[in-house]
Order: structure tokens, then sequence, then C-alpha cells
């Protein structure tokens, strides 16, 4: 029976991130972690590539994690944690351990995309029993906003600066909710902090199948965006109903889109908000925000032939 | 008492020493010479001979990462790989090092690319020295059995609580028949015991967080201290190998000491080519020539000071390495040359590098090499200290 | 903050103590601190769900202020409070630091 997901119940629940980590004020990837941990009921392990969340939550003799967690190196935050589930199998297996648990690695976009995409791929392949969560801020945060391939078309990052010859990344980013659901896992999904009932929904839905299960989540970083301190769940929210982050899930194969915008949104405020794109609105660059918006509308379009879209909620 | 010998390739002894001491979790990745070990011992998974679960990860690094995560997890670990496959391990061989695992590890020497080669050699080994790995090194199927046993021990003893690698000689070792002794399934069983996990990280009701941030305030005094755990090892590899002895009758010691105590000269060798050496040096020695041979099994820590014991009173030391460090004296003949330094009498010292690749190493080779060091005039180090032998076409 | 002396039976990296992370008071960080008006307060408990610090109080059920020891001021709080009668419970204010 699953915990109620009203506030006024979920408020009794142990937090079981505590405070003084040293994640930036206002950061997206907290409350990400936040509302993970509190639509789980059961005990959690759980591990983090390096990355913005790890080095902020567990720094020299200091750790902000309630629960056993784990950071081994970067790209492998998946198959380390698959190990630590392994372990459990054969403890249980032989009788040496019988609590019910739950496995979930909070990994950022760098260690899911990119470095770490080798390790996750194999984990969702050999059927482990996991939770994978990309709290998906766009880039390497920690390291000084390196691009990443989860970095949107047209941002500005340290290593895709907006420069006079290129104007920042030129790639699309990778579609990794469709990537890992070509695995053939149980369920993939998008989720968004602006749409907590919609987020925990999912963590709940994955955590009770057995097997690997991906969600990703917006994370916005107001420092790599170059937005404002206060923004995290605006501008996410926009997001979402500029469709630029769809909310939908795909769950043995079959796609089902679980929040519509009642009105869908221009992509332009969205960009406008970040300082990330402030390049695209001048001189020769406009190209890209119809670029950027083709790219939104064709997604969206896709996702909405693919399969019975749910009601709209909210 | 009566010994069953029996006749095995390495790879199966090893594959029954890890069916007898059934680990709770292996992450392995198949790689020519270790693949036929790890294929045997998926047979005894799926025959349900053993309760491991293993792990068939997509390749090395995420086999190491997978057992860091199984043994902190809290319980018994093993894998085993060769060459680029180590190579592949590096970054992750000093996180389980770093994070205390006791994660036993065989590896079948292969050497590294490029070129390709999947043959004999150290490289990759001695690649992995600095890592804070325990390292015991294997002239043949009986003794890596042996080893791989005894490492668990090692590794897990409370004070110590390191990985530990058990290096053989891939295919020559790994793929040849030779005859050795398998103890039974309870007496190892017996020997190794039962898995004691320090802070496990399933055990939810005492969370633990595992791999902070250090910064320099921490750091250097985080591997001041593994360096000390280090050198707790002789102890402990001395006491672990006399209660082996007490169930199999074998001694074993930091380095095997052949003919030494009389001899003039020395060889030194690690693995398989320790065996051709002993019968070439008991061949110079009916012609009246004194050569023992010092073949280190304890690498990583190594001994120093017992061997500058066993060394220092001869005229000339061959170190034959199978391993080039480019640029540098190679691995074995560095660490020879640390422990004779102190000393004020030591003998001359050669560097040989042998059978890179596989290149076979042959009895005209070890006696080429003892012809050497008899010949050397007033016994003076010669102009080529580092030379290649072993070597067919090359202008 | 004092980091522990290293010795070998402690050099495992690895913390025995869950959430003490809370020793740490990222409050100094604030520049601008909440100011909190409990009659606009609808108590949506949003503030509290998307407070990154776990700064928001919530006792017997009623958000009642903030935690200004880990409060680091990123006005989250305030942006997104439903707010009643048409005004909003939570305000930034430039702090004054003494």
């Amino acid at each position: 029976m699953n915990t109620s997901l009203k506030l006024k119940d979920l408020i009794h629940k142990e937090m079981r991130l505590a405070p003084g980590h040293r994640m930036c004020q206002g950061c997206g990837a907290a409350i990400v972690v936040k509302m993970v941990l509190l639509a789980i009921d059961k005990p959690v392990v759980a591990c983090s590539p390096t990355g913005c969340l790890e080095v902020t939550t567990c720094i020299s003799d200091y750790t902000s994690w309630k629960i056993p967690w784990i950071h081994s190196a970067f790209e492998n935050a998946a198959v380390t944690l698959a190990g630590v589930e392994t372990m459990y199998k054969a403890l249980k297996k032989r009788g040496k351990i019988s609590q019910d648990m739950v496995f979930v690695v909070f990994a950022g976009d760098g260690g899911t995309h990119d470095i770490g995409f080798q390790s996750l791929s194999g984990v969702m392949e050999r059927g482990h029993d996991l939770l994978y969560i990309c709290y998906d801020n766009g880039a390497y945060m920690n390291t000084g906003t390196q691009r990443s391939g989860a970095t949107p078309f047209g941002a500005s990052t340290t290593t895709s600066p907006a420069g006079s010859v290129i104007p920042g990344k030129l790639q699309l980013r990778k579609d990794i909710v469709k990537i890992m659901a070509a695995h053939n896992i149980p369920y993939a999904a998008q989720a968004s902090p602006s749409h907590h009932l919609d987020l925990m929904r999912k963590v709940q839905k994955a955590v009770s199948i057995p097997g690997p299960k991906f969600i990703s989540i917006l994370s916005p970083c107001h420092r790599g965006w170059r937005s404002h301190v206060d923004d995290a769940i605006t501008i996410s929210k926009l997001a979402v109903n500029t469709c630029f982050w769809p909310l939908y899930e795909i769950e043995n194969g079959k796609t089902r889109l679980t929040y519509i915008p009642k009105e869908k949104l221009p992509l332009e405020p969205f960009l406008k908000m970040q300082g990330r794109f402030a390049h695209i609105f001048q001189g020769e660059n406009t190209w890209m925000i119809e670029q950027s918006q083709r790219h939104v509308d064709d997604e969206w379009n896709a996702l909405l032939s693919l399969g019975a879209p749910t009601d709209p909620e909210k | 008492m009566k010994k069953k010998m029996t006749a095995v390739t390495g790879n199966e002894a090893l594959a029954e020493a890890l069916r007898q001491i059934n680990p709770d979790v292996c992450a392995a990745y198949p790689i020519t010479p270790q693949t036929d070990m790890m294929q045997r011992f998926s047979d005894f998974v799926a025959d349900g001979l053993v309760e491991t679960e293993l792990m068939l990860v997509e390749s090395e690094h995420s086999a190491m990462s997978g057992c860091i995560g199984a043994s902190v997890g809290g319980g018994r670990v093993a894998t085993a790989t060769s060459g680029p496959g180590l190579a592949l391990m590096w970054e992750m061989l000093y996180v389980a090092s770093g994070m205390r695992c006791p994660i036993v590890m065989a590896v079948m020497n292969r050497a590294l690319s490029a070129p390709l080669n999947i043959h004999c050699d150290h490289s990759d080994a001695m690649g992995a020295r600095d890592s804070g790995w325990i390292q015991l090194w294997s002239e043949n199927a009986q003794e890596a059995y042996d080893n791989l046993i005894m490492a668990f021990r090692i590794a897990e003893h409370p004070d110590i609580r390191l990985p530990v690698m058990v290096c053989m000689d891939g295919f020559i070792i790994s793929h040849s028949v030779g005859v050795m002794e398998f103890l039974s399934d309870d007496v190892v069983q017996r020997f190794v015991g039962e898995f004691i996990p320090h802070e496990p990280l399933l055990d939810v009701g005492h969370p633990v967080s595992y791999g902070p941030l250090v910064v320099i305030d921490q750091y250097h005094e985080y591997k001041k201290a593994q360096s000390d755990i280090m050198d707790s090892v002789f102890d402990v590899a001395a006491a672990v190998a006399q209660e082996f002895e007490s169930i199999s009758g074998r001694r074993y010691g930091l380095f095997e000491s052949y003919r030494l105590e009389d001899a003039e000269f020395g060889i030194v060798v690690l693995n398989s080519a320790a065996g051709t050496c002993k019968d070439m040096i008991d061949e110079a020695r009916e012609n009246g020539v004194k050569v023992g041979l010092l073949k280190p099994r304890l690498f990583r820590p190594f001994p120093y000071a017992a061997v500058a014991d066993a060394l220092s009173h001869l005229k000339a030391v061959c170190v034959l390495d199978r391993s080039d460090s480019f640029g540098a004296f190679a691995p074995l003949y560095v660490e020879i040359a640390a422990s004779l330094y102190p000393r004020a009498t030591r003998p001359v010292l050669l560097n040989r590098i042998y059978g890179l690749g596989g290149r076979d190493f042959m009895p005209e080779h070890v006696e080429a090499v003892i012809n050497e060091m008899k010949d050397m005039a007033g016994l003076k180090a010669p102009a080529l200290q580092k030379k290649y032998i072993s070597l067919r076409q090359y202008l | 903050m004092k980091t522990k002396i290293i010795n070998v039976s402690n050099c495992r990296p690895v913390i025995k103590e869950p959430g003490n992370s809370a020793a740490f008071k990222t409050g100094a960080w604030r520049s601008l601190e909440p100011i909190f008006e409990k009659e606009f307060c609808s108590n949506c408990l949003l503030c509290w769900l998307y407070c990154p610090d776990m700064s928001i109080v919530v006792r017997d059920g009623q958000m009642t202020g903030f935690d200004l020891d880990y409060c680091k001021g990123c006005g989250i709080c305030a942006l997104e409070c439903t707010g009643k009668k048409g005004r909003k419970a939570i305000r930034m204010k430039k702090e004054e630091k003494a």
C-alpha cells in the first residue's frame, strides 16, 4: 500500500536528505532528490557518480545522506549500485539478509548520457532491480558547466561557448528516455519537480515494478542556465508547458503522456529566461530559435501520436 | 599422507579454487587468456555447484566497479582478468584499495597493446603495482591455486582489508596442463572461513556513506594510512602461509630462494620462467658454476630487507623482467636495486628483458645469462646494464 | 570545521554518522532572508516541499517559519508561495548582518 502523496501526509515522513549540504542556493537537484525519497516508503540504498550532488552531500567527514549511499567514480554509478544489488541477492539467497529495500541511483546527466552511458546500458540490459534517477541540468555543472550529451541545442556552455564563429552547442540532446526504453526495461519516464505529484507517482510506480527502471528528471541549475536564483520551480513549470520537457512514461514499450498542457506555450519565453540562450536572440543566430521550436514541436507531435494521451491534469 | 595428484591447466585449477570458496558475488568480463577460467566457473554457476551471483558485466571497468559495490555491500567478492582488461580497470583498482575492499582477483598475465598481443608478459600487473593492491606471483598451477586460497585470508584479515591480485602466466600456465594437488572442499572452506563484513552498505539500520570528496587537508593522511597498512602485510602473509602449510604440507615464504646460500651469481625472476631457470641452474652447478635463483612471491608490498639479505653476498645478479618501463629500468630490476642500495656490499646488477608478448624463454637464454655473469671481467658493471634478450630478428 | 585525525583504524573513506552534515550551518551563506507573514499562509506546504535545504519548519501540520541555521536565502519559497487574500505569506528581505 503506497504512501499518500498528499503534502499534509508527507510532512510526517522522515526527511532522508539532511540540511548542511553544499548545493548552491536554489539548486534543483536537491529538490529532485527530496521528492524522489519522499515518494518511496521502503529503505533506500543509493549511489551517485561524481558530480554536483555527490560532492555537495559527502565531503570530508560529513554526509547529508541518512540512507546507505556510495560514490565510487564518475562513469559507473549504475554498475556500482548493481554490484550492491547483486550482493543483496546473494545474501538474501543464503539467508543472511531478509530486510526489503530499494536501490536508487541519483546521477547527473554527465554520469548518465556520457561517461556513465556504457555502464548504465549494461545494467539496463542485464535486468538489475534498481531505479535510476537522472537529475538532468544539461551540462557538467559541478566542474563549471561544460557541455554534455544532454545539453540542449543552442545552449552556451564553457566548452561550447557562444562564439563569433560557433554559436553554442549545435548538436541535439540525446533522447535518453527512449534509449533506455529501447533496452526493453519495464519502465522509463520523464518528470519535473514543478509537477511533483506526477513525479512522485512515477517514482512509486517504478519502485513497484521489479527490474531496471529509469526516470529523467529536469533539474534546473540557475548558475549554468544563467537564470534566476529562485526560479527552479517556475522555470521547470515553463519547460513542461512549452513541451520542451514533456511528461510521459514508457511502460513495457507503450508510451503514454502523463500531462498535456492546457495550452502549449511558445518556446521563446522559456529560452529568454536563461542567459545560456541569450546569444540566439542576437544578429545572425535567430535561426536557432526556430530550430529549437521545431525540435520541440517534432518531439511533442511524435509523443502525441504514439499512444492514447491521458486526461490533462492540474 | 598419500597426495592425490591431478593434471589440470592453471585456469582449471583457479576455477576449482573459486568453486570451493564459493564467493557471494563475482563480476567479470571475458578476456583471453582468462576466459577459460570464467567459462568453467560459469558452468559451476549454471549447474548450481556454487551459490555465487555472477554479474556478466559489459567491460572490465564495470567488473571492478561491480566488485567494489558488492564488496562494500558486505560479502565476499572475486574476479579475474588479463592484460588490457586489467589496464581498463586501472582507475577502479585505486578505488578498490582506497575503499579497503578485500576483493581477490586472479590475473592471467598478458601483454598490453599496441600492437595487440594475447600472450604472456607481466606488463599488465606491473602497470598496477602502485595501485595499493597486494600482489602474489605464481610459478605454476599449484602455486596459483594455493595463492588464490591464501589471498582471501590475507585480504580479509581485520588489520589488512585490502584487495589482492594473484598472478600467473597467461597461456604458459593458464592453458597448459601441469601436475598439482587439490585440497578438499571442506579443508578449503574451513581455511577461508566465513566472510566478516565491515561497515556493510546493506545494513540499512546503520546507514553509512562511502566515497566522500576529501580535500587537501586529509588525502595525504589517508594515503599514509594505506601505506602503513601495507607494512602489516608481511606478518599476516607469513602467518597465513604457516597455517596453510599445516593443511597442505606446502611451505610458502615471501619469495622462493633456490641454491642461493653458497652462490656467487644469482638470477631474479618471476613466475613460470623460474622453472626453466632452476633447471639450467642445476646444469650450471654440475659444471661448477655457483649460481642460484630468487623468485619473488609477494611483490607488493615488496620485502626489501629480506631480499637484500638473500642477495647481497652475490657477485652479480641478473634480474629478468618480463615487462619493461620504456625509458627506464624495468620494474623488477628497480625493486632489486632499491633493496640492495643500502647494503655496504652488493652485487653488480644486470637488467635483462625477456619474453615480451609470449616470446619463448628457452634454456639457452638462461645459459647465456649465466655465462654473461660468469664472464664479466673484474665484475665491473657492463656498458649495457639493461638489455633485451630472447630477440629474434632485430637490426 | 575540524576534520578527523586519520590513522590505520579509521582510514576507510566511509562516514558512519548519517546526516551529520547538519553540523555545517549553511545559513551563513545568506544575503536575503525569508520573512513569514502567517495571516497570508494557506498552509499549502509547497514551500516545505520545494525548499532545497529543508529549512521550512512545519509543526503540527502547520508551516510555522524557517530554519535560519540552514536557509541559504534562495527565495524559491517566496516565489512559489500560493498565499492567501491576494498576498504572499513569504517575501525575501535583504539581511542585515551584525
